[in-house]
């Protein structure tokens, strides 16, 4: 019995190979699409910001975590600070200023901050844009409306428990969720460091 | 694709191992996982009364056939939004051996709102039909694991953690609920088997701490 395990092995190993290089030729593919939406500037190629499915100010509005799931998904040099938060969450609100001043130094250094809100969907108009227009966010802000967290959570991370503030850094294949609020810029330059 | 990937890399290095390790499996923060025993508490309710798995009893009286803990608070938006469901549940199962039981383990130094005494003023604004207690000093929800409200914990009668997580599906929106998780856990207790899924997520408010 033990004599085919390497065979089995080998069988996996090619399935792998060929599942990684279609991969790559989707991701190929996306990226020569020549679309309306947002391009990103990066090193080697454009990488296509998904388009949202509506736009409230100015602030994309995505439904479901499929729609918004490429943005967890470049395959770039950028390494991305992605932050879950909503306006009334309290320790979220403090440490906002923290991204956004990572999202200023960080501007030449292929660091991209994303600022996801989950705000109530009755909450975008009467909270979200007037808190982004008067604290002038200069970071990218999104909004996330499914509220189907138990098939979404562990798709961002199995090491996130689905409490806010969280923050979702990851560059390719590295990455990290830190659970807890940050005190202030330091600790989240800290946490770049594995990543730059 | 990437899924299919990370599944695929799983089958690979698990051989001889006839079960994938469920994704649910690998978090640990420090708490209970299903399957464990449920730490010991004894806390204030809003009536001023100290309760513990010992002295909690169903609505008739009787030792229950387990308890639905849920830590929760006066102040998130998502425990909010879950009161009325929860007023609902122990006014449904309680009867029938399944009581919830609430704890508060915000700091009130940190969250003003989930101060004792707003505690019993949401309670009797809201008819909270069921106990309220205030993990006073923060010591019970680490023990348990428990990083945000509301979060539940259904222990059974010999005290072991069975579900773990959200109430249903939609916790934001009731209106939007497909899968009733504790509902089916508990059916699953009643039936003798094992509740599936065991565990589940949901997005909350960070328990406030010092």
């Amino acid at each position: 019995m033990n004599r085919y395990i390497p065979l089995n092995r080998i069988l996996f190993g090619f399935i792998i190979i060929f599942l990684s290089y279609g991969c790559k030729d989707d991701k190929k593919a996306v990226a020569e699409k020549s679309t309306d939406a947002q391009k990103e500037e990066v090193s080697h190629k454009a990488v296509d910001w998904p388009e949202p499915q509506s736009k409230i100010e100015g602030i994309a509005m995505y439904e479901k975590f499929e729609d918004l799931e490429p943005i967890f998904r470049f395959d770039n040099d950028t390494t991305y600070v992605i932050n879950f938060w909503a306006t009334w969450c309290k320790p979220c609100i403090k440490e906002l200023p923290y991204f956004e001043k990572i999202d200023s130094i960080y501007q030449d250094n292929k660091v991209k901050v994303v600022l996801v809100s989950l705000d109530f969907p009755d909450q975008i108009e009467k909270q979200l844009v007037p808190f982004v227009k008067k604290n002038e966010l200069n970071s990218k802000v999104v909004v996330l409306l499914d509220g189907k967290y138990n098939d979404w959570i562990d798709k961002v991370s199995p090491d996130w428990t689905g409490a806010i503030p969280a923050t979702y850094i990851y560059r390719n294949e590295k990455n990290k969720l830190i659970g807890t609020a940050f005190e202030d810029v330091s600790e989240i330059e800290n946490e770049l460091k594995i990543f730059l | 694709m990437r899924t299919l990937f990370f599944i695929l890399a799983i089958c690979m290095f698990s051989f001889g191992n006839s079960e994938v390790v469920p994704e649910t499996m690998k978090i640990n923060n420090g708490g209970i996982k299903v399957g464990d025993k449920a730490p010991e508490f004894n806390l204030k309710n809003i009536d001023g009364k100290m309760y513990s798995f010992d002295n909690i009893m169903d609505a008739n009286g009787n030792k229950p056939k387990a308890y639905i803990v849920v830590f929760t608070c006066n102040t998130c938006p998502y425990a909010i939004a879950n009161e009325e469901r929860l007023i609902k549940l122990h006014n449904t199962y309680a009867p029938k051996g399944y009581p919830v039981v609430a704890i508060q383990p915000n700091d009130p130094a940190v969250q003003p709102g989930d101060s004792f005494q707003a505690m019993k003023e949401n309670a009797e604004e809201k008819g909270f039909p069921f106990l309220y207690l205030f993990d006073d000093g923060q010591e019970i929800f680490p023990k348990y694991g428990a990083t945000r409200t509301p979060e539940i914990f259904l222990v059974d009668s010999n005290r072991t953690l069975r579900y773990h997580g959200a109430i249903d599906d939609s916790p934001r929106d009731p209106g939007n609920v497909e899968e009733k998780f504790l509902e089916k856990a508990i059916k699953a207790i009643e039936d003798g088997k094992q509740p599936e899924p065991a565990t589940t997520k949901a997005v909350g408010c960070s328990i406030k701490t010092n």
